[in-house]
């Protein structure tokens, strides 16, 4: 064989070697990553929907008050679980995720998608729902009512309070009197005035 | 014995003897300039999708929180994507005869989800994690870019295992407080902790072992 045969052998050898470079088998394994297709399952999708009548690890909610808002078939009067700071802080953070586009920052029902064409939902200061139940608003957020829709399947019983108990926050927010603050804020709210 | 080559040659082979230099060089250069640009990377590619979803309206216009679409974000590895019931939470009345949006009303029928592809996909031997990453202070911003200004998705950055570094081995450059990661055009003021003072809190050092992200 001839030197240069040899070395375009060779040559073309070593080009063999590194074609694989090319493909990034490992870029890509046989899992299913989430909600990835899949040629195994007869539908195409790789995420597979709950089996009727299972329940998911976390989702096994205690038949209770603080799971159904409701207590011998009526909505609670009161928040069933314990209202703190870090309970309302978090409620703020949902009420921002889930609420505000609708109902508006300070719940009279004016959110943006209200703004672009979405029936205007009542604000939270009629006297109406000044005297609801904490139960019964608890109990639109899990099923909806009119065109709003129901959050159950996407928020935990424990963020719904959380948010119930912003919206009286909400509520105490516009009908406090001043004299009920504290000396030190009442005196930066008429410096505010003025 | 007769000579075989002509004098020139002898300048002919030193030419091209150090052009073979060059030419391997500027071989090299191609491949890399390649595997870096928008042709490989995506970085700017807009991916044509069965329904041409606007963050920008739904984000950047409407305000709509990340989290409402994303819900999983801050508890999975994976951020979540939302099944057409959550289109239809706005578009059962608005924009409800949209042509547009058709396919959105068919999947709400028929059960059939739609079919989105994926804008950003990292290779499977990286183990990227979103829980973690947002708990701890990095904004959807700074891998996503602004979001709330694309008309139609494109991936931002190149997600290559060399941009993951630069954040893994200075991680407090691109930390913001907790409250501050789902905001858009945020800029730290006066009250803003310092990115030390946030590692400090949140315990982050820098992360640089392989097993970090491949395991």
């Amino acid at each position: 064989m001839s030197p240069v045969s040899r070395s375009a052998i060779l040559g073309l050898l070593l080009g063999l070697v590194l074609l694989p470079g090319c493909v990034q088998e490992m870029a890509n394994q046989p899992r299913i990553d989430p909600l990835e297709p899949s040629a195994f399952f007869p539908d195409g999708s790789g995420a597979r929907p709950q089996v009727p009548g299972t329940i998911a690890r976390g989702q096994l909610y205690a038949d209770n008050a603080a799971t159904t808002g409701r207590e011998d078939g009526e909505p609670v009067q009161t928040i069933p679980i314990e209202v703190s700071a870090g309970l309302l802080a978090e409620g703020r953070k949902q009420y921002g995720i889930y609420c505000d586009h609708c109902h508006g920052s300070a719940g009279y029902g004016d959110g943006m998608v209200v703004q672009r064409g979405f029936p205007h939902p009542p604000t939270y200061y009629s006297e109406r729902l000044l005297n609801v139940p904490d139960g019964h608003l608890f109990a639109v957020i899990t099923d909806g009512l009119g065109r709003m829709p129901g959050y159950k399947a996407r928020i935990e019983p424990q963020d719904r309070w959380a948010i119930v108990a912003y919206v009286r926050a909400l509520q105490l927010s516009q009908h406090a009197d001043a004299s009920e603050l504290p000396a030190d804020l009442r005196n930066e709210l008429t410096a505010t005035d003025e | 014995m007769p000579q075989i080559f002509h004098p020139s040659m002898n300048t002919i082979s030193r030419v091209s003897i150090f052009g073979a230099v060059f030419f391997v060089m500027a071989a090299v250069g191609v491949g890399a300039a390649i595997v870096r640009s928008p042709y490989a990377t995506e970085v700017g590619v807009v991916r044509v999708q069965p329904v041409p979803f606007s963050h920008q309206h739904h984000v950047g216009d409407v305000g709509i929180d990340c989290r409402y679409c994303h819900r999983s974000v801050e508890t999975e590895a994976f951020a979540g994507l939302p099944s057409t019931d959550v289109c239809m939470d706005c578009h059962s009345v608005l924009w409800a005869d949209s042509p547009m949006l058709e396919p959105v009303r068919e999947s709400y029928r028929t059960g059939e989800p739609l079919a989105w592809n994926r804008v950003h996909d990292l290779p499977d031997y990286a183990y990227f994690n979103h829980a973690i990453h947002v708990r701890q202070g990095v904004a959807c911003e700074t891998c996503h870019g602004r979001v709330d200004e694309m008309p139609l998705m494109y991936r931002e950055e190149t997600l290559h295992m060399q941009w993951c570094l630069e954040c893994h081995r200075n991680p407090e450059v691109f930390l913001r407080p907790s409250e501050d990661v789902f905001a858009f055009d945020w800029e730290p003021d006066e009250s803003t902790p310092t990115g030390e003072e946030l590692a400090a809190l949140h315990g982050i050092e820098s992360k640089t072992d392989c097993s970090t992200c491949h395991r």
